[in-house]
């Protein structure tokens, strides 16, 4: 039996050991992925991002107890943190809010460190996500590591983003900028148990106003407005952000939160861009891979003598980084290169 | 590839609520370049096979200082072995009488470390468990 086929039989040992296959980009784990893949694409994929200690691992105990209770659905966490860029370890400690859950064969949490990546996410998160998929959890969560601004990748990756925010962090809204407004699908103030959530909640309010501008129309003039119907897409089929508040310590706000959760899932599938979240998701991802394997194997090609010698001349402006990059990606020129257009260009 | 990673579940079981140890055990793992899951404060045994066995770690540190590391020792190892994970190597710190260190021992547990014990120690003695 391989590893593959016990994780779709409900070995959770295997799944855990193929977890870490994956997250290694083993062969084995490789192999395993293309034996899963058939299986993928039915779990509901749900991003939560925000800076940290916002609340994101509490809301996620909370959403997970809620999806647990309510809905009976299979519930994985995917929890990222941050790994030390100078000695490559980690603490992982969003298990620490997760208390709640221990105990539920239903539910599975697997801690990943970040490993370098820079987007808010572990490389080998979405396979990770895969893997959870294939084995028939309903519902995949996964938390990034809240470094703040640019974390985007979590956007490419779930069908639903959950931006956390919460009172009292620094000043007011700084620590919101559009860039990680725009991945929202729904607006969460945090710790609305903690002063000043007015004032955050009125901040996010206008940076969404001026992030959709023309969604801003709609919510002034009720459900639609009567003289932009041709304009607009049909009733329902736009989504503005909600902002639904919530104390993730005490469960406040969590089924209203579950509620948009199935609304927005819901709208994906209506308007169709549940197919094309999927398509753009599954892109994302191949690219990446690409973009990796072209990378390992241009590498492997170059002998790291050669390669520094490059960087050093670099480093010492007698090669501009463009010039490096033809230079390298070009290691054996001819004493004529017989008319390439690339060279003649470089003319 | 990715190198592979040590990882390591730092728990501390039964109700006693000094967390120093573990945190500082667990920091000094971390800058060895391990990857640290810290679970925590008033773990049961049930809870830490759980999560030993969901995270897939080598190691398993336990941190007691209440005296209850010869009720809750016992357990967690039965746990972790009925769970099919008998290669995870168990690490206690804490106040650990020395006429206990032998059971400990014998009941499988890899090192045992009491107050002063050095970081450099406990972290060559854990690579050396896993990496052999
Ligand atoms: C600081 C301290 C406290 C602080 C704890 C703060 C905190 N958040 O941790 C406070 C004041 C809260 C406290 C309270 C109590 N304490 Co107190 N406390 C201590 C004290 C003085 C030092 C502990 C400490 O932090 N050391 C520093 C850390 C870095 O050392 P460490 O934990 O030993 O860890 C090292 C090693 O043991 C090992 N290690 C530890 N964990 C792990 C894990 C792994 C995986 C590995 C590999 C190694 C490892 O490596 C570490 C580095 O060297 C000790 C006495 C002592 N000398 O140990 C008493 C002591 C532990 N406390 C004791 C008692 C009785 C209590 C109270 C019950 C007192 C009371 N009656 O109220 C309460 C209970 C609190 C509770 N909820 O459990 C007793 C325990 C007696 C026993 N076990 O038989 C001690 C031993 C004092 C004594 N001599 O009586 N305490
Ligand atoms: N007052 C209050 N504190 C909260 C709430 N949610 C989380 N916290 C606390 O905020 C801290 C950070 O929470 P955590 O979930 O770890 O945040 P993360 O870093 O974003 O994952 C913890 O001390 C939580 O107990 C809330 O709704 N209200
Ligand atoms: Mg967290």
């Amino acid at each position: 039996m391989t590893l593959a086929s016990s994780v779709l039989g409900g070995d959770r040992l295997a799944l855990a050991r193929l977890l870490t296959q994956v997250e290694n980009d083993s062969l084995e784990g490789r192999a395993a992925l293309a034996e899963l893949f058939p299986h993928t694409g039915r779990a509901h994929l749900i991003g939560v991002t925000g800076a940290p200690g916002t609340g994101k691992s509490s809301l996620v105990n909370q959403l997970a107890l809620h999806f647990r209770r309510q809905d009976d659905k299979r519930v994985a966490i995917v929890a990222v943190d941050p790994s030390s860029p100078f000695t490559g370890g980690a603490v992982l400690g969003d298990r620490v809010r997760m208390r709640d859950l221990a105990g539920d064969a239903g539910v599975f949490i697997r801690s990943m460190a970040s490993r370098g990546s820079l987007g808010g996410l572990a490389q080998a998160t979405a396979s990770v996500v895969q893997v959870f998929d294939a084995a028939g959890y309903d519902i995949v969560m996964i938390e990034t590591v809240g470094a703040g601004q640019s974390e985007v990748d979590i956007a490419g990756l779930a069908h639903t983003t959950i931006v956390v925010e919460a009172p009292g962090l620094g000043d007011d809204i700084q620590a919101i900028k559009a860039g990680i407004l725009e991945i929202a699908d729904i607006l969460v103030v945090n710790k609305a148990d903690r002063p000043g959530v007015e004032n955050t909640e009125r901040s996010l309010k206008s940076m969404l106003d001026l992030a959709h501008p023309s969604q801003r129309v709609f919510r002034h003039h009720g459900q639609i407005m009567s003289d932009s119907v041709q304009a607009a897409p049909r009733d329902g089929m736009i989504w503005i952000p909600p902002i639904q508040r919530t104390v993730s310590t005490e469960g406040t706000g969590i089924a209203e939160l579950a509620g948009l959760v199935a609304k927005h899932a819901a709208h994906l599938r209506q308007s169709g861009d549940w197919a094309s979240r999927e398509r753009a998701r599954l892109e994302v991802e191949l690219d990446a891979l690409i973009r990796e394997t072209l990378m390992s194997r241009f590498r492997e090609g170059v002998p790291q003598k050669q390669y520094d010698e490059i960087v050093e001349k670099v480093v010492k402006r007698n090669l501009s980084p463009w010039e490096a990059v033809k230079v390298l990606m070009n290691p054996h020129p001819g004493p004529s290169p017989r008319g390439r257009g690339e060279s003649e260009r470089s003319k | 590839m990715t190198e592979r990673k040590i990882r390591v579940l730092v728990a501390k079981p039964g109700l006693d609520g000094h967390d120093r140890g573990a945190k500082v055990v667990a920091r000094a793992l971390r800058d060895a370049g391990m990857e640290v899951i810290y679970t925590g404060l008033r773990q049961t045994p049930e809870m830490i096979a759980e999560a030993a066995l969901q995270e897939d770690v080598d190691v398993v540190g336990l941190s007691v200082l209440s005296g209850a590391h010869m009720a809750l020792t016992p357990r967690v190892m039965e746990l972790l072995k009925a769970n099919g994970q008998s290669h995870v190597k168990v690490f206690i710190g804490g106040i650990i009488p020395d006429e206990d260190l032998h059971r400990l021992k014998e009941m499988g547990v890899t090192g045992v470390y009491g107050p002063g014990a050095s970081t450099d120690d406990i972290i060559r003695e854990v690579k050396h468990a896993v990496m052999g």
